[in-house]
């Protein structure tokens, strides 16, 4: 009878040399790009003109009635965002997880969507599409004498985000729904549970950590969202009025590091209460052999249905996208419902005259996914592999970038190394290199537990075996664990990559000059004015091709990585 | 190339080793000398320390004290890949990015082995572990069987000295694992290596190792041949835990001229006058050591007998196994089943008759 074996299998070698200087270096990069701008922004947050500690900024930015509009229109626009993704999801995640059907392939392509566009590139879009004066309610006026406020004020920001960032809570609670092994059901069926009750008290709780890790994940993408809401022209908000304090008044005033302070603790506590909410919660229940919920083939009327539901909710998030290609290729589209003609000048015009973007953003997304690739997998290393006291505190650190918002680490850098003087006589904040560094931070926490979970999967065995048979640590690594990573590194890679490609709130503090701003940047500076509007939205196109090729290429990469390691 | 003995065997010595994870002492003054060629086991139930111990061997584990010594060099200090000591993972830990043939290469590529030696090695050690022409194949193409062969030959192709196997038959399905323990054993004689296997089955060690150490709660418990562990357990561990055994509660008392044992719950062992006595331990012997006769047959004095009666019984195929009520406590008694035997029924009244060399007086 084979016992499981349950002896700890515990590395006792104690860290070498060359760990603690590669965990020395990592600490000392963190510290410089990440712990140093954050501290920076809250110390000045709590100083006063002569330096002392004071609570004074605090008092102001809460007796001030715009910034008390902001807080809670930042709130309420966060809080119904999740809502209405909630909404947009759970049918979805539902039909893919009960039925057989065709449209599952479909939705799962529907949770790569946000990582290809980010919500403020097709906002402007959107705002053609279904503003006062949008297509659809040019269209109703015509027909119904009526029309829908979709866009008006916080509604459009609520809108255009959710529409974005409902596919996190989809794949989460996917991803859940998929963990929970049949026999659960079963046993609840067995025991005389069915219909509704069976999903009330089995299927509804044990989705319920997905559900929580991908909400609060939409909270704060929203809550900490800079470009969209300004793209829209609202600006009692919180991330835009940071924005504004520092870029209009200027990086001594301390009323933009207090809402800046204010972002981070909302961040770090939505994160803390999804943390507290799923720990201990791993209800990855799937036995061997077994496999998700029991899944039905849809009798004709269900099928009507779901195919309804499914089509909706596809056409409201392509919307963005093909209202983005129709305003690119468009002459002039204002107060119709369809663009006057069509032209391919906003093409030419952004090949000629905005190359620039493009290369700075290959430029900076490389150099920001090739850092983040090597210390996460170094991170993931030294956690998962030795013995380095303190190793925890690395990975912690690195994932600390997830509760800073890309405005607040912008506004730390701008702060931090504003005086720093290169020798050129420039400011190191507005080296371009920082711009780069600033993506790597904010990418690193994806990259870490892409190379975190690729380790995870090598069995540490496989390394003992190379070291029994004379291969020393090093070389196991190179020749063992390095290749057997290949696909989760490229993936991480990938998803840096592109991520870093489309982002723009940290980048909007730091961009100095038109000559040093990405893809990003230029999209918001061209979507501003109405006459650059086509070529902005040629730009978003060229940015979502861009993404949406190095997303399928590290998807194919990581499916040949997954065939090819086991254990 | 063939392998072959190119190597004498080496013996391998272990002195006075201690392991702890923080309050959890894995390894309690363990001291062992296992002689050159021999196939030696590591049994012990799970969690009892071997496969620590082994790892410690192979330089996985450090020992907080002792030393490990092969042919009387310490090697304690050597890192893992410095020792020169072959270990097959229980996992077989094949690597799934390289095919079979470069597995196998890999100790010889990082020996630093001009190429035209590794081709040659590499299939005679296939050759040996009857993997002939499947060098190209991935790892995941194979049975189970085929991998445990690979990550042998990958293990013995760099000629260690010493041979360290992690239950090398536990993924493997019961039949294939008595055919494969043979070849285990036939490959190991043949090679003359030192090899310790490392197992929680008892059927396992006894069928082809040399000698065995029994191991508990970190301890070695007694080390042995299979047959002297079984007939002269060093203690009411390595009796229970090889084998069936009847391990026996009660108190001596003086019975006239003789000696009996008196078992709580009513009932006693009356044991032969010329039997050696202890002042302490529990009495102990094997199912099979004991025969019924009726109860009326006179006792012979040179046997310990008692009378009981008949709890449950149970048909085993080749015996027939008895289970007796005396005092609180239950005897097994295994009897040999011929066709056409009288059967004692359930309640039937027995003496039991265990000869005076089948009795064990053993501690803890």
């Amino acid at each position: 009878m084979p016992l499981p074996l349950t002896l700890p299998r515990i590395r006792h070698a104690a860290a070498t040399p060359g760990q603690y200087a590669l965990a020395l270096a990592i600490a000392a990069f963190l510290v410089l790009t990440l712990v140093l701008p954050v501290v920076t922004v809250v110390v000045v947050a709590f100083k006063d003109t002569t330096g002392g500690f004071t609570l004074v900024n605090f008092a102001d930015f809460f007796g001030n009635e715009l910034f008390q509009r902001s807080f809670v229109n930042s709130v309420w626009v966060a809080v119904l965002t999740v809502a209405l993704a909630t909404v947009l999801a759970m049918p979805l995640a539902y039909f893919t997880a009960r039925f057989e059907f065709r449209g599952s392939a479909l939705i799962q392509t529907l949770g790569i969507l946000p990582l290809i566009m980010p919500p403020f590139v097709g906002a402007v879009a959107m705002q053609l599409l279904l503003g006062r004066n949008g297509t659809v309610n040019l269209l109703l006026q015509d027909w119904f004498g009526f029309t829908i406020p979709f866009m008006e004020g916080l509604n459009g920001v609520i809108f255009v985000e959710a529409v974005h960032y409902f596919p996190f809570i989809l794949i989460n609670v996917t991803a859940s729904l998929r963990n929970i092994d049949r026999s659960m059901e079963e046993a609840a069926q067995n025991l005389g549970a069915s219909g509704f009750r069976l999903f009330r008290r089995i299927v509804f709780p044990l989705s319920m950590p997905g559900y929580v890790a991908g909400a609060v994940l939409v909270f704060v993408k929203v809550f900490d969202d800079l470009a969209t809401p300004l793209l829209l022209n609202v600006k009692d908000m919180l991330a835009p009025q940071a924005y504004l304090r520092v870029t209009s008044i200027g990086v001594a005033d301390p009323i933009g590091y207090v809402i800046c302070v204010v972002l981070m603790l909302i961040s770090v506590a939505s994160l803390g209460l999804s943390y507290a909410a799923t720990a201990g919660k791993d209800y990855a229940t799937v036995q061997r052999g077994g496999g998700g919920l029991t899944r039905r083939r849809m009798s004709r009327n269900e099928a009507i249905g779901a195919y309804a539901i499914v089509g909706l909710i596809l056409a409201l998030v392509l919307a963005p996208h093909a209202a983005l290609l129709l305003l690119s290729f468009a002459t002039v589209w204002s107060f119709s419902p369809l663009p006057d003609a069509y032209t391919l000048a906003h093409y030419t015009r952004v090949f000629s005259d905005s190359a620039g973007y493009i290369w700075n953003t290959l430029l900076y997304a490389s150099i920001a996914a090739g850092i983040d690739v090597l210390i996460g997998g170094a991170i993931a290393y030294l956690v998962l592999r030795t013995r380095l006291p303190m190793r925890h505190w690395l990975d912690a650190a690195a994932m600390a970038a997830l509760a800073v918002p890309g405005v607040v680490l912008g506004i730390g850098y701008l702060r931090a190394f504003y005086a720093v003087q290169l020798p050129g006589g420039q400011s190191l904040a507005t080296f371009w290199v920082m711009i780069a560094i600033a993506l790597a931070v904010r990418r690193l926490p994806y990259a870490l537990r892409a190379a975190d979970a690729a380790l995870r999967q090598i069995s540490v065995s496989l390394e003992e075996a190379a070291e029994n048979l004379g291969a020393t640590k090093p070389r196991a690594v190179r020749r063992i664990v390095i290749p057997l990573m290949t696909g989760g590194i490229v993936a991480g890679f990938v998803t840096s990559f592109a991520t870093a490609a489309v982002e723009l709130s940290a980048t909007l503090m730091l961009v100095q000059s038109n000559s040093d701003a990405p893809l990003a940047y230029g999209i918001y500076v061209f979507m501003q004015s109405p006459a650059g509007r086509g070529a902005g939205a040629a730009l978003g196109v060229l940015a979502v091709l861009l993404v949406g090729v190095c997303t399928y290429l590290s998807n194919r990469v990581a499916e040949n990585g997954n065939g090819s390691s086991h254990h | 190339m063939p392998l072959s003995q190119t190597r004498k065997a080496v013996a391998i010595k272990v002195e006075g080793v201690d392991l702890s994870y923080g309050d959890n002492h894995v390894l309690k003054n363990v001291n062992l000398e296992i002689p050159p060629g021999d196939l030696f086991a590591f049994l012990g139930p799970s969690g009892c320390g071997k496969t620590t111990l082994l790892r410690l061997i192979a330089g996985f584990n450090r020992a907080d004290r002792g030393r490990v010594l092969l042919d009387g060099e310490d090697i304690t200090p050597l890192p893992p890949w410095k020792r020169d000591v072959g270990m097959v993972f229980q996992s077989y830990a094949l690597w799934p990015h390289m095919t079979v043939e470069r597995n196998v290469a890999f100790g010889l590529e990082e020996r630093g082995l001009p190429k035209q030696e590794i081709g040659p090695r590499v299939a005679a050690a296939l050759e040996m572990v009857g993997l002939t022409g499947l060098g190209g194949r991935r790892t995941s193409e194979l049975s189970g069987g085929q991998q445990q062969r690979v990550a042998l030959a990958r293990t013995i192709v760099v000629e260690p000295k010493v041979l360290l196997l992690d239950e090398p038959l536990s993924n493997l399905d019961a039949k294939l694992r008595v055919e494969v323990r043979r070849e285990l054993r036939e490959l190991q004689k043949r090679l003359g290596i030192t090899t310790i296997f490392v197992t929680h089955d008892q059927e396992e060690a006894n069928t082809i190792c040399d000698r065995i150490a029994v191991m508990n709660n970190g301890e070695v418990q007694q080390v042995g041949t299979p047959m002297q562990l079984y007939e002269h357990p060093g203690n009411l561990f390595v009796a229970g835990f090889l084998g069936t055994a009847n391990i026996i509660d009660g108190k001596l008392v003086s019975n006239g001229p003789g000696v009996a044992y008196e078992i709580p719950g009513g009932g006693r062992i009356e044991l032969p006058g010329s039997a050696k006595i202890p002042l302490h331990g529990r009495l102990v012997f094997r199912p099979q050591s004991v025969s019924l006769v009726p109860a009326c047959t006179p006792p012979s004095p040179s046997n310990a007998h008692f009378l009981s009666s008949v709890a449950h019984r149970e048909f085993l195929g080749a015996t027939l196994r008895y289970g007796l009520t005396l005092g609180n406590q239950e005897v097994l008694i295994d009897v040999p089943f011929r066709s056409g035997d009288v059967l004692h029924e359930i309640g039937a009244k027995v003496s039991a008759v265990v000869p005076q060399s089948a009795l064990l007086w053993l501690d803890r």
